[in-house]
């Protein structure tokens, strides 16, 4: 047990030495903050504030009328033939011009800016006169105050899709397929990158000879597992730092984010309100807000422990696969014969998943959550549409009945094929070596 | 008795590796274990080691019944021999000594005293990428002897040394031989075990075809051939066979009923004789012999 542990200890240690480990385990955490911190910041950057001087001859504007996100605006009685040379210097971005007959004269509207001006600004004031217009002509044409405010509905429509069976998906259910979609690609991408990290292992074992020295001091098994072991506690320990590192930078991206929110100038405490709701909205539609949305209604530590059980003891099955492959072959190419037959059920896995994810209750997703080799990706590409229990508990334990399984089968042609040279192995001789002795 | 092998049988699916083996190994001796290529002789040193079982037959170790346990205080220096290539030589040599069971500390201790006996104090923190062949030997030497076994298997210690390298080797193999440890020694090379070994066995075919003490062993295959230097003329004698001649040595064969006195009685009175040998044969040639014999 003691030299197990020596073995695990080895493996381990010398994976997590490598600066390989730590890019890829740094890398994946700054890109997935990214792909979350990118649209916040792009939808955050539009609101940076330009100073735009009015001048209103109609006398028709209040400051609460010119509340916007990205505009301040200051009122200004110079005459417009003198100030349009001045605004610049004076600090503002643009210049607008209200004629006193706007009413009647809506083209007499002018705004002046030094550089040519940003789309996004034109629209911005256009649509700040234009509404004003509107609500004074139609209290001039005798529509109430108060019905004109019961005409500004605002309308917020939840997404529902129904396919072609009748089957509604809202959008809460796009945020559990981003989740699924997304932790089913982790395990079939680390499924094959520590799978085939344990059989690089073995077949350098065997290839440096170093093999028959290891196995007088320990048992073959010992040797298998405990690779396989300290391989797999790589990968946790990997994931682990995934997710601290993620959650902890998107953290602190959020923080920078929010302390910029608040501290925008000039901006009354509505503004600051309505600034942070728009924060809010940009992370709600950047497809990290749709999983935390889900996230929200999900049993979170549920799906990490079924996550962690199912990366572990998959990756445990396919893993003493790929050792027993490993160890009958001499070099990485002569493997590839081998490999595909084990890299075929992941890739099946994943190719059915997408099946899984668009309909979560079909037969077919049912059985590929429970045959082992499939169950893996598929019952966790579930999950987030929620599964009942007993699914789960079976198919955690047929997947440990699988793993059990394949160890012994590999276990036994480990043991003969770590000492086999210069025999070209074949699926006949593997299936031999199932059946000798000792 | 250090290892007591009773009729060991080892099949594999197409031909019999070991046939009704059965070797005593004396405590504190030098262990010759003899025979051409693919005769068994890894298959033996497998079942020992307990990298594989046999299908019959059993093996005591130090007067116990050969068990898992006992892999610790065994050293095995394979013939095809490597080293984790990534790994440093230090950190590999306390890897490799603690699964024999040594403890940290104490490993620690024995591995610096062999560094610096072997003037390799440098190497510490070298990957084992860096080392020439030689010195990954030296490396993997230490791997084998480091946690002080009870049992020593070398297999084919001295290929791939250069001569410098080989003498020291075998001064070591004598160093660790008299502090009482039991060396099994399996190669070809004919004189290293004229040189080293105590006992010897050949094994053939999945057999053993020779075996005993090495001076009895010899002392089997004498062909009561003698080697003769002289001056004068040498006659024919009776019982007496010349079976070469030159101009001053012979080599001679004795009759039955021909001991060295009469020989050398006879021989006194044609020549003045300089030197008189027995011819003792050379583990090669009996090597050879029985080989040839058994195939």
């Amino acid at each position: 047990m003691n030299k197990i542990f020596l073995v695990i200890q080895r493996e381990y240690v010398t994976r997590v030495l490598k600066k390989s480990f730590w890019i890829s385990s740094l890398l994946a955490p700054v890109l997935l903050t990214a792909i979350y911190a990118i649209p916040i910041w792009l939808a955050m950057k539009d609101k940076e504030h330009k100073k735009v001087a009015i001048l209103d001859l109609s006398h028709l504007w209040k400051p609460v009328d010119l509340q916007d996100k990205e505009l301040i605006f200051t009122f200004i009685s110079k005459s417009e033939m003198q100030f349009k040379k001045e605004f610049s210097k004076d600090g503002y971005d643009a210049f607008v011009s209200i004629p006193a007959n706007v009413l009647s004269n809506p083209k007499g509207v002018h705004i002046y800016s030094s550089k040519n001006i940003g789309l996004s600004l034109k629209e911005s004031v256009e649509r700040l006169i234009q509404n004003k217009v509107r609500q004074e002509l139609m209290y001039q044409a005798g529509i109430s105050k108060n019905v004109y405010e019961d005409t500004q509905v605002d309308i917020e429509s939840d997404t529902i899709t129904i396919s072609d069976s009748g089957d509604e998906t809202n959008s809460s259910s796009v945020g559990a397929m981003i989740l699924a979609g997304v932790m089913g690609l982790i395990l079939y991408v680390t499924l094959l990158l520590y799978g085939s990290q344990v059989m690089n292992g073995v077949i350098e074992e065997k290839s440096s000879r170093i093999i028959e020295v290891i196995i007088s001091s320990v048992k073959p098994y010992q040797l298998m597992l405990g690779k396989i072991i300290g391989v797999g506690l790589v990968g946790l320990t990997q994931f682990v730092l995934w997710i601290v590192l993620t959650i902890g930078l998107t953290q602190v991206t959020s923080k920078v984010y929010a302390s910029k929110a608040s501290s925008m100038v000039g901006l009354s405490q509505d503004a600051q309100i309505k600034a942070n709701a728009d924060m809010a909205i940009a992370m709600q539609d950047s497809p990290m807000g749709e999983v935390t949305k889900v996230l929200e209604s999900t049993n979170i530590p549920l799906v990490m422990f079924a996550f962690l059980f199912y990366f572990f003891v998959g990756y445990l099955l396919y893993s003493s696969l790929f050792a027993a492959i490993g160890s009958a072959v001499e070099s990485a190419t002569e493997a590839q014969q081998f490999t595909f037959i084990v890299m075929i059920p992941i890739i099946l896995s994943f190719l059915l998943a997408q099946y899984t994810m668009q309909d979560p209750d079909s037969t077919i997703a049912f059985w590929s959550s429970m045959i082992p080799f499939t169950s893996p990706i598929n019952m966790m590409v579930r999950l987030p549409y929620g599964v009942p229990i007993w699914e789960l508990v079976a198919s955690m334990v047929f997947l440990l009945i699988g793993f059990f399984v394949c160890s012994w089968i590999s276990a036994r042609i480990y043991r003969v094929g770590i000492l086999m040279y210069g025999k070209k192995a074949t699926w006949k001789e593997l299936s031999k070596w199932l059946f000798y002795k000792g | 008795m250090l290892l007591s092998i009773r009729n060991l049988e080892k099949r594999y699916a197409e031909h019999v590796a070991l046939q009704n083996i059965s070797l005593e190994i004396p405590k504190g001796c030098i262990f010759g274990l003899l025979g051409p290529n693919g005769a068994g002789k890894t298959s033996l040193i497998r079942i020992i080691t307990q990298i594989t079982g046999p299908d019959a037959g059993e093996i005591y170790f130090d007067g116990e019944r050969l068990r898992l346990e006992h892999a610790d205080q065994i050293g095995y220096l394979p013939e095809e021999r490597g080293l984790y290539k990534k790994m440093k030589v230090g950190e590999q040599l306390l890897y490799l000594a603690q699964l024999k069971g040594m403890r940290k500390d104490e490993a620690l201790a024995k591995l610096k005293d062999w560094f610096i006996r072997l003037d390799i104090k440098d190497w510490w923190n070298k990957p084992v990428d860096d080392l020439s062949k030689g010195m990954q030997q030296k490396t993997q030497f230490i791997a084998t002897v480091v946690h002080e076994p009870k049992l020593l298997i070398l297999d084919e210690p001295f290929s791939g040394f250069d001569p410098i390298n080989a003498n020291m080797l075998k001064d070591e193999i004598l160093a660790i031989k008299e502090r009482g440890t039991t060396i099994l020694f399996s190669t070809h090379r004919m004189e290293s075990v004229e040189e080293l070994c105590d006992e010897i066995a050949l094994i053939n075919h999945a057999r053993v075809v020779l075996s005993g003490n090495k001076a009895e062993v010899q002392a089997r295959f004498k062909k009561n051939q003698f080697m003769i230097r002289f001056e004068g003329n040498l006659m024919q004698m009776p019982g007496i066979e010349v079976i070469s001649q030159q101009p001053s040595h012979a080599v001679l064969r004795l009759s039955e009923g021909i001991g060295t006195n009469e020989a050398i009685a006879l021989l006194i009175q044609q020549v003045r004789l300089l030197e008189f040998k027995e011819l003792i044969p050379s583990f090669n040639e009996i090597f050879i012999q029985v080989v040839s014999e058994t195939n």
